[in-house]
């Protein structure tokens, strides 16, 4: 027997039982829409390869680190004393950036080629959450190494839930695991990062996947203005997904020279007596609700403050609200006016978020 | 690949006709060779750090296993009949101060397959609860049950202040 013919025996035992040849027919059937546009279409992929970077980095991290009272330690051990440690670490936060990053760059492309109308609403509903998730896992991963910049960004960020009239001290407690954040804030925030968030996650990123697959690309409205005929594609299989693996390493490239060049420090050890250090600011992607909070509480001065801080809130969560709602809005390609007001909608979005992310880096003390 | 080569030379006439069928599968598998050593670097690349990462332990603990000597201090008080557990590097080892005012001092780890041994006085005896290994507690010879070779012995030295155990 030549090798061939053991590769098409196997194929053939294995084909019988999984129907691979069926998913083979699925995968050349399948085909990307071609226009000017078409760039956008990595951005998913790209937030893809990034999540399973952070999987693979995270239980490399996970070999060493260790919750509790010997976070801080831990994490010292990692990046000076294993070897490599720095990098693993590095890559991971560097990868954690870019990942955020890339799902605003999805999000606002879906949102402008309105890729959320009918039938695809669940796409962007189920979009939206795996943000919100991935936002909850930058919060409680930032947490993990225990050093003043953890601490301190913990203790503010948690002030947000406790805002919330009534309930909210008592939510934030919940979080904290006490009155302040100490190291049952880390026990807890880490079981949230690698068992409850991933278990959330992957689910919803398996079921966002497969609707991608269910529906196909959504193409801006000048290309759908073309009859089929007129309109090009490219075959998933092989062209596509050779594009995207470019894509994929042109990010863990970028990601390789980021992680190296400019390594995740680690300051000191978080002191509950210590003064919050100078400079001390959100995260860039949690720079711009920051912002828009500090900037109503200047708007509501004196007794009103308080009132300005909670209308704030009211006010961020409106927005988002609406922003998650857009497919119900502006439903279909006959959606007329509605179209040009989501459109404007989506502007202001950007100009609000770059907006206050300048002035919130301008206004660092 | 030679397939494939054939199969192009055949649609390219003209490329033949250049270089000659030759020439041209020369060109496309040194292409072919030069990007699979690239692809093999890039992956070596990624995994070499992951692998020192992973193997740190067992490298410190290397390291470890170069120690020659340790002292036990005030071990020199420690009763006839009675045993004391330390780390010799990495791996743990036992002083005995047998009855007779002899000492003695061996690996404890069993050569069978790795449990730690303990000291039996009452049966004059180093035992193994895994698989019942017996050893004897003043030369290390292995007596009975499973294990394959003795325990090593370490040099002692006894003075006022402490026990010097070296490697023989």
């Amino acid at each position: 027997m030549t090798t061939k013919s053991i590769a098409s025996n196997v194929y053939d035992w294995m084909d019988e039982r999984l129907g691979l040849s069926e998913l083979a027919a699925f995968a050349r059937k399948k085909t990307v829409p071609v226009h000017a546009q078409t760039f956008w279409y990595y951005w998913g992929g790209i937030t893809l390869f990034l999540f399973t970077l952070q999987c693979f980095t995270g239980v490399l991290l996970l070999v060493y680190y260790r919750p509790g009272v010997d976070a801080y330690e831990s994490v010292r051990q990692i990046t000076f004393v294993m070897h490599f440690g720095w990098l693993i670490r590095s890559a991971h936060a560097w990868a954690a950036n870019l990942m955020i990053f890339a799902i605003l760059v999805h999000m606002f492309s879906v949102f402008f080629m309105k890729a959320y109308r009918k039938p695809r609403e669940f796409g962007w509903l189920s979009g939206m959450a795996l943000l919100g998730l991935a936002a909850c896992f930058g919060f409680s991963g930032y947490l993990l190494p225990m050093d003043e910049l953890s601490y301190f960004a913990t203790k503010v960020g948690l002030q947000i839930p406790a805002a919330i009239p009534g309930v909210g001290p008592a939510v934030a407690n919940l979080l904290r695991g006490g009155p302040d954040v100490s190291e049952f804030t880390v026990q807890r925030f880490f079981a949230l990062h690698v068992v409850v968030l991933p278990a959330l996650f992957i689910p919803l990123l398996a079921f966002h996947l497969w609707l991608v697959q269910r529906h196909g690309n959504a193409v801006p409205e000048s290309e759908e203005a073309k009859p089929l005929a007129e309109r090009k594609t490219m075959p998933f299989m092989p062209n596509f997904l050779r594009k995207d693996i470019a894509m994929w390493i042109i990010s863990l490239n970028v990601l390789a020279l980021l992680a190296s060049v400019f390594p995740w420090a680690l300051g000191k050890q978080y002191d509950a007596l210590a003064p919050a250090p100078m400079g001390i600011h959100p995260e860039w992607y949690f720079m711009s609700p920051f912002e828009m909070l500090k900037l109503l509480g200047f708007v509501f001065s004196g007794k009103l403050a308080e009132t300005g801080e909670i209308a704030g809130i009211l006010l961020f969560t409106l927005g988002i609200v609406l922003w998650i709602l857009i497919p119900f809005y502006d439903k279909t390609k006959e959606s007329g006016q509605r179209a040009q007001l989501a459109h404007y909608f989506g502007l202001l979005a950007v100009f609000a978020l770059l907006a206050t992310t300048v002035i919130g880096y301008w206004t660092i003390r | 690949m030679k397939e494939t080569a054939m199969s192009e030379t055949a649609i390219s006439p003209n490329i033949v006709a250049e270089h000659g069928e030759n020439g041209d599968t020369k060109t496309r598998r040194a292409f072919l060779v030069a990007a699979g050593a690239a692809g093999v670097c890039y992956a070596g690349a990624l995994a070499y750090p992951v692998y020192r990462y992973l193997a740190s332990p067992s490298e410190m603990a290397l390291s470890a296993a170069a120690v020659t000597e340790v002292t036990l201090k005030d071990a020199q008080k420690l009763p006839e009949g009675s045993v004391l557990m330390f780390k010799f590097g990495p791996s743990p080892a036992m002083l005995i101060h047998h009855t007779d005012n002899s000492w003695v001092a061996l690996t404890a780890v069993c050569t069978h397959l790795g449990c730690t041994v303990q000291y039996e006085p009452q049966m004059d005896r180093i035992h193994c609860a895994c698989h019942g290994g017996v050893y004897n507690p003043y030369t290390g010879a292995n007596v009975s049950g499973p294990p394959p070779r003795p325990l090593k012995l370490f040099k002692i030295a006894v003075n006022d202040t402490g026990v010097e155990v070296s490697r023989t």
